[in-house]
């Protein structure tokens, strides 16, 4: 009974079906290698990484075929060694075409990896630049350079180094499987990343629902007095930055900042080992873990996946489609992105492939707004949807931008538990998208 | 959900995200409270006759028919699925009087969905609970009826024709509170068990389809203000003014319509100890022995100021 206990969390949020059970006591698997793989210069935020390799050169495997573009930007590396094959546009899991390297793969070849080296006497630059030439990026979702998380501006202190291990999307199991099997990798990666970033103390944040992860990784920072395992309600979105940071340090980041702006930064699980191998084992990110779920899919796994695998070869080696899918999702199916075209590669920040069948998405008609106040009871980030998304939608921008629209992060509590099941975080996406155009145009005039 | 593309070889739906949905819906959501307010239907048939039933019957018949009718010749889609018509019907049919004319009850539902509903747009446009707009008039219309309770027929305890509120407004009679409690004194249909309210209420509050908040700062509410008058001697004590009446009835089944209750915690907060203050000062200072209904209906007129002004501060603080 933790009645009376007071569990660390935020105001609002919503409990979807978990859906975790699916998975979430097989072990991650490796996948053989794709005969074909395909990698956007887009996998990140920020500018898109410039291609240096030439059709029909051989590349070994973390070999740099697009070069990072400015400050916020990342490289991408070969995942496989082969040929590249052609230099051309594919759709991405992100929805849109984008330019994206085709590789063929050799069976024979190197894999480049680096020199390790021993964090307790590197230098913080050497560790930062580590992390910056193997391209590693944020592993929650967003996809943020993770070197520039690390690297605060002089004029800000991070105090608080946050893993993220809360997954808090439905179905997605992989960080978890992360932290029942590489728990001492996910600490030393870590540590890594507090000295890299200048940051006192470590927290590991983890939903109460995943208590063997929390048994296993507070046991292993028994004797460590700067870091500390947190279990957080389970609730639904507690994984996102603000919300976890809230949680776990009381603190709130303003609307429109960085969780730098409060001394923090957050890292996903898999970011922490990926961290770890770059910097002490040597070895270039190829890989990223999935979590393939859904009573779509015929044998849900999960998996350890070359970057740049298309979606479909994936589905493949999971049994494929059942009868009746009918959603193919990137990512979490709260804010994962739908997928229509499978020749789309898994991507640095791809964290599952979620196949859906009409039982488990409930959409039933939209009536009118019957003013019910769930939106707003439910809301992380104590805004109103259902006001936001009728300002956006008669296109009433400006009042919209005075209620917080920037604020919102599209997590979607506010259109799960509609009544009246109006696309409401659809309508302030749009309503964002038209903010952004008026401000624009502000500025030329 | 916004569908965009559907592939015909793979048959994929593709939407923009969320991807999932609970499975609570407006006609669900009508459909729990129907269920809930079963218990009531039950009080009523027992201590004031299976032929109550009629009028609930009438009640809902015309409710639906209204909507459908008022629809048909405005050329809109019929809404009739959503089952708020009909709930509607129920509500209005469950706070008239017993033995009530069912040429009445027409009348009554036909305004409420006509007037209370229809002329601002329909379902969720709103502002006054179309139900007690529907009583309101008749209460208007026909005051005599609207006041002229028949004796329960429950056998235990044949209690005058008065009910508990309008017994000590008029003769200083104070009720006993078990027959208040089970149900068996005059009243309106759905108003006077207060078991039977209690259990709906609960199991509404219970699948979260009542913002507890509302009854709760009602029901405290009206403890408190009619504490304080009770204190001072002018009215009898505050257990007796929660179960009179329809203090209980409109707490969990009228305040709490959504459509024309606060949005934020806040604003409810407002609304509830507002209609609670109304409700005991109509009763102690005012010429009627009850107040729920206006008490209600005033309040909702002033939802759409409490909206504005209560609008959360954004997390993290305010912009700038």
């Amino acid at each position: 009974m933790n009645f009376f206990k007071n569990i660390r969390t935020f105001n609002g949020g919503i409990h979807p079906p978990e859906e975790k059970q699916i998975t979430k006591d097989l072990p991650l698997e490796t996948m053989p290698d794709p005969e074909m793989i395909v990698l956007p210069t887009v996998q990140h935020i920020g500018r898109p990484a410039k291609i240096i390799a030439e059709k029909g050169k051989i590349v070994a495997a973390g070999e740099v075929i697009a070069e990072a573009d400015g400050y916020i930007s990342s490289p991408v590396l070969s995942s496989v060694c082969g040929k590249v094959e052609k230099i051309g546009m594919n759709s991405t899991v992100s929805g849109f075409q984008k330019e994206c390297i085709f590789i063929s793969k050799s069976d024979n070849g190197e894999i480049r990896k680096y020199d390790p080296i021993n964090p307790e006497y590197a230098s913080l630059d050497e560790i930062r630049t580590r992390i910056k030439i193997a391209g590693i990026v944020g592993q929650g979702g967003a996809a943020f350079p993770t070197f520039v998380k690390l690297s605060p501006p002089a004029t800000k202190k991070i105090e608080y180094l946050i893993i993220n291990g809360c997954e808090c999307e439905p179905y997605l199991t992989r960080d978890y499987r992360l932290m029942l099997e590489r728990p001492a990798d996910i600490i030393a990666g870590l540590k890594i990343s507090m000295k890299a970033s200048g940051a006192e103390t470590g927290i590991i944040g983890i939903e109460e629902n995943k208590q063997d992860a929390i048994n296993i990784l507070s046991k292993l920072v028994e004797n460590e007095n700067r870091i500390f395992v947190e279990s957080v309600k389970t609730k639904y979105p507690q994984g996102a930055e603000k919300m976890l940071i809230k949680a776990v340090t009381g603190r709130e980041v303003p609307p429109g900042k960085l969780p730098v702006e409060v001394g923090a930064v957050i890292q996903n699980v898999g970011t922490a080992v990926e961290v770890y191998e770059a910097v002490v084992k040597g070895n270039p990110p190829l890989y990223t873990w999935l979590t393939v779920s859904g009573k779509g899919i015929k044998n849900p796994k999960n998996l350890k996946v070359k970057i740049g695998t298309p979606l479909e070869q994936v589905i493949n080696f999971c049994g494929g489609l059942t009868q009746d899918a009918v959603k193919i999702i990137a990512g979490g199916p709260m804010m994962g992105v739908g997928q229509y075209e499978l020749s789309a590669p898994v991507m640095k920040a791809t964290s599952g492939i979620i196949v859906l069948t009409e039982s488990e998405i409930h959409s039933h008609q939209e009536t009118n707004c019957l003013r019910c106040g769930k939106c707003i009871q439910v809301c992380p980030m104590n805004l109103l949807p259902t006001r936001l998304a009728k300002l956006s939608q008669l296109g009433r921008i400006e009042e919209a931008e005075s209620l917080g629209i920037n604020s919102c992060m599209e997590c979607g509590s506010c259109v799960y538990g509609c009544p009246a099941n109006i696309p409401l975080v659809q309508w302030i996406r749009i309503g964002k998208k038209s903010l952004l155009k008026l401000n624009q145009q502000k500025k030329t005039v | 959900m916004m569908e965009i593309i559907e592939k015909k070889q793979l048959k994929l739906k593709l939407t923009s995200s969320p991807h999932i949905h609970s499975d609570l819906s407006s006609k669900k959501a009508m459909l729990y409270v129907i269920i809930a307010l079963l218990p009531c239907v039950i009080s009523s048939l027992v201590f004031f006759g299976a032929r109550q039933f009629l009028i609930i019957l009438t009640s809902i018949f015309f409710t639906a028919s209204a909507e459908f009718t008022v629809r048909k010749i405005r050329k809109q889609e019929s809404t009739l699925s959503d089952g708020s018509a009909f709930l509607t019907g129920l509500l209005l049919a469950l706070i008239l009087p017993p033995d009530f004319s069912l040429s009445s009850t027409a009348i009554g539902a036909v305004v409420s969905i006509v007037i209370g509903k229809e002329v601002f747009g329909g379902l969720g446009c709103n502002i006054f609970n179309p139900a007690l707009v529907g009583r309101a008039f008749l209460q208007a219309a026909f005051p005599v009826p609207m006041t002229t309770w028949v004796k329960t027929e429950f056998p235990v305890d044949a209690f005058s024709g008065a009910t508990p509120l309008s017994a000590y407004k008029f003769d200083k009679v104070i009720t006993d509170i078990f027959p208040m409690f089970l149900g068996n004194t005059g009243g309106s249909l759905g108003e006077t068990s207060a078991i039977a309210i209690i259990a709906g209420g609960i199991f509404l509050v219970f699948m979260k389809i009542v913002n507890w908040r509302i009854p709760f700062s009602i029901i405290t509410g009206s403890l408190v203000f009619s504490g304080i008058f009770y204190l001072m001697g002018k009215t009898p004590d505050p257990i007796f003014h929660i179960l009179a009446g329809g203090l209980l009835f409109g707490s969990f089944f009228m305040a709490t319509d959504w459509v024309t209750s606060p949005l934020t915690a806040k604003g409810i907060w407002i609304y509830g100890f507002g209609i609670a203050f109304l409700v005991i000062v109509i009763r102690v200072f005012g010429g009627l022995p009850e107040g729920v209904m206006y008490s209600i209906l005033l309040m909702n007129a002033f939802v759409p100021l409490i909206n504005k002004f209560t609008v959360p501060l954004i997390f993290g603080g305010k912009d700038e």
